[in-house]
């Protein structure tokens, strides 16, 4: 997906009041139920300093602790695979599944799986696929992409559901009762859930030194995803790990938080292997793949490492005023808002989405709530700087670095910084806009886009140095 | 905080107009060394400063944005508080420029200055604890905090505290205030939509204070919202905090 996309379907966006209004709506709501939760300053300070620690440990050490985590999932009995593209994940998929014959999958809520493509890659092998969480099942009958990374469907409000409902579920009545409707897709998955040969999830964090992989939901889809099925498939981004158990309560707590305003998920899912002699329920076989899809690249640079860090609770597009009114859908590739901001381009280039880290007024909105500390904004400089070329001394370049580059946009900086930095330049400069200022001409572009709904903006006709020096402030 | 307390009242600051004061809005600026004046405080005014620097380090041009940010540093040498009139330009200061000069030879000349530089509202109500006395007639205004300000710069209440002190004038807490207007700089013409949204919202939201000013700390957000009130013909006056003050202390109108 071309970057000039995004501005075009945030135009169309922008224009579409019911989907501003549901945003809006759903916006408002998730932020004051965080803040609630967070109300308490002292222990926000100190919980998320832990997360970052937590996040960046584990990251400083992410080989070993990856090789780790492979060791003990092996000694629980789980199956390891390494996918370095989405096409080698989905290709590992496929293997898996075809060697059991599975023809019907469920699946719980997981991004790295929508960053594969995996439905389609599955789909085209003749396997259903059916979303198991509410929100994925909803978009999935309407055959949409998640417009949030925890809430996908959340672009809707009750009535499209409802409509949606009528239309695509055999022998359903039109309601807009919540309760109802809910219990017309558990009707649908339950029985999904007991004819499916296999199940897919996604993983929240997986501990290197007890080789468990930690899943949290609200409505026991996961649950079922990972415990009805003959056989298990887990599948998350190689960032995920952490090395010790007692380091997934803070993370988990800040997660479901940030996320969702909730103290704790309904459904807490600590997996560590396949079902044991002797036991009633689990899967007979669990596997594990773990995608790289660019995060190695990312990993190599110590300032672009800190993207890795994320948990992925949604709380900087909850908060992000251009999400809120562009919606999740206008941004390429599958993740929205902030995050994707700065995660997007580097997996899928510059060339093609080096729009998307200008798309932010460094409001700094994200930066304040994010639960592991990211510099949000200092990195989307960073990828900014990318575009032009620009890579610091000792880093890593981004995928595409320097496709936006633009020699006008150079010597217009270059010429910039001259007048700033000599002051005989800066007050000749200083003199021409207060006193001839008014003639530049109102068609430039800048200018054209400024004054769609702004008023030209007028220079003062004398500068502050020029007041400073008549009122005989000391100027040294 | 630290530097100017540790120090006690200091007797001499210095004050970094910032580039859009100087273009635009420089009674904003006069107001706030008057201020800073009339407080007792002598103020000194560098004349070769320009720019903090941070339109080029929003744009990703850092080089450039150093080489105009180690300019300004060198002219605020002496030991001086530097008072900014904007929440924006402290807050690059701040937050920025010890990241752009890391492991640089300049390093500790820049972290020096950094620990001395105060938004003007922060120093006005931390260090000076300035008392106000109201002059003028009654009013109706609202407030917009700059992102900058409270994110970067960890201006809190300081500006509410120092409206709160005139008598005469009604603060009316603005719907979402803690929400961007849109201005960021290169993003309002970049992003030329989004940006059009989220002011027109902000407008919409300062238009239903029924606030006959909407003051602000920061000349960017003021230029952004001032100008969209305007092109739409909307009832309130947009003013930077330090002209207001200044006004309703001093009595010029
Ligand atoms: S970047 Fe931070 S706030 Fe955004 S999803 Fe990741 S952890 Fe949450």
């Amino acid at each position: 997906m071309a970057a000039a996309d995004f501005r075009a379907k945030a135009h169309d966006a922008l224009g579409n009041r019911e989907l501003r209004a549901n945003f809006r709506r759903a916006m408002d709501g998730l932020m004051s139920k965080r803040a609630m939760l967070f109300a308490d300053r002292t222990e926000w300070t100190a919980l998320r300093a832990l997360g970052a620690a937590v996040r960046a440990r584990s990251l400083l050490r992410l080989p070993e602790l990856l090789e780790q985590l492979e060791t003990r999932l092996r000694d629980n009995g789980i199956q390891v695979h390494w996918a370095e593209t989405v096409d080698d994940g989905n290709a590992i998929f496929k293997d898996i599944l075809s060697r059991h014959g599975a023809r019907r999958v469920v699946k719980g809520k997981s991004m790295v799986s929508e960053e594969m493509g995996l439905n389609h890659a599955l789909e085209a092998e003749g396997i259903e696929v059916i979303e198991a969480d509410l929100g994925e099942y909803i978009i999935q009958l309407d055959h949409e992409t998640p417009s949030h990374i925890i809430m996908p469907a959340i672009h809707k409000n009750k009535q499209q559901i409802a409509r949606l409902f009528s239309q695509k579920i055999k022998d359903a009545e039109y309601t807009e009762d919540v309760d109802r409707l809910t219990d017309l897709a558990r009707r649908v998955l339950r029985r999904k859930f007991a004819a499916a040969d296999a199940g897919i999830s996604g993983v929240n964090a997986a501990v290197a030194e007890t080789g468990t992989l930690v899943l949290v939901e609200n409505e026991g889809n996961g649950r079922m995803c990972t415990t009805v099925p003959r056989l298990h498939i887990a599948v998350m981004g190689l960032e995920k790990v952490v090395e010790r158990l007692e380091e997934v309560p803070p993370i988990l707590s800040l997660l479901t938080r940030s996320a969702t305003g909730q103290v704790i998920t309904t459904y807490v899912n600590m997996i560590s292997g396949p079902r044991k002699p002797g036991e009633k329920d689990g899967p007979e076989e669990v596997h594990l793949v773990i995608l790289d899809n660019g995060r190695s690249r990312i990993y190599a640079d110590p300032e672009l490492r800190n993207t890795l860090r994320c948990i992925r609770c949604g709380a900087c597009m909850n908060h992000c005023p251009v999400y809120t009114r562009v919606g999740g859908h206008s941004y390429p590739g599958v993740y929205p808002g902030p995050i994707g901001k700065i995660l997007t381009p580097q997996i899928l280039g510059l060339e093609t989405t080096g729009d998307l880290p200008h798309a932010s007024s460094l409001c700094n909105a994200c930066v304040e709530v994010c639960p592991v500390e990211i510099p949000i904004a200092s990195l989307l400089v960073r990828l900014r700087s990318e575009g032009a070329g620009k890579t610091p001394h000792g880093g890593a370049p981004v995928k595409g670095a320097g496709s936006r580059r633009k020699s006008q946009e150079d010597w217009v900086w270059r010429a910039w910084a001259l007048v700033f930095r000599m002051p005989l330049l800066n007050r000749l400069s200083n003199f021409a806009l207060t006193r001839f200022g008014w003639a530049l001409p109102s068609d430039s572009p800048l200018l054209r886009e400024w004054m769609t709904v702004r008023s030209r903006p007028r220079f003062a006709r004398r500068s502050l140095h020029e007041l400073v020096r008549r009122e005989g402030i000391p100027h040294e | 905080m630290t530097h100017a307390q540790a120090s006690g009242r200091p007797r001499t600051v210095y004050f970094f107009g910032t580039c859009i004061v100087d273009l635009f809005y420089p009674g904003a600026g006069l107001a706030g060394i008057k201020l800073l004046q009339s407080a007792g405080v002598e103020v000194v005014f560098p004349d070769g400063q320009s720019c903090c620097g941070q339109p080029a380090y929003n744009s990703g041009y850092l080089d450039q944005a150093r080489a105009v940010a180690w300019a300004q540093i060198k002219l605020f040498a002496k030991d001086y508080p530097v008072v900014v009139p904007s929440g924006s330009c402290a807050g690059m200061m701040k937050t920025h420029y010890p990241g752009l000069f890391r492991g640089r030879p300049e390093q500790a000349e820049v972290e020096d200055f950094v620990a001395r530089v105060y938004e003007l509202t922060q120093f006005l109500v931390d260090v000076l604890d300035l008392e106000l006395d109201d002059l003028g007639p009654p009013v109706k205004v609202t407030w917009h905090p700059s992102c900058h300000s409270m994110r970067e710069m960890g201006v809190a209440d300081q500006p509410k505290r120092l409206l709160h002190q005139l008598s005469k004038v009604e603060l009316v807490e603005l719907p979402r205030e803690r929400e961007c207007c849109g201005f960021g700089g290169t993003f309002s013409v970049r992003q030329p939509e989004i940006s059009a949204a989220m002011v027109t919202d902000k407008i919409g939201a300062i238009a239903g204070t029924g606030a006959d000013l909407v003051l602000s700390g920061d000349c960017g957000c003021l230029m952004n919202i001032g100008g969209a009130i305007e092109k739409a013909g909307g009832h309130a006056r947009p003013l930077h905090i330090a002209e207001f003050l200044w006004e309703r202390t001093h009595g010029r109108r």
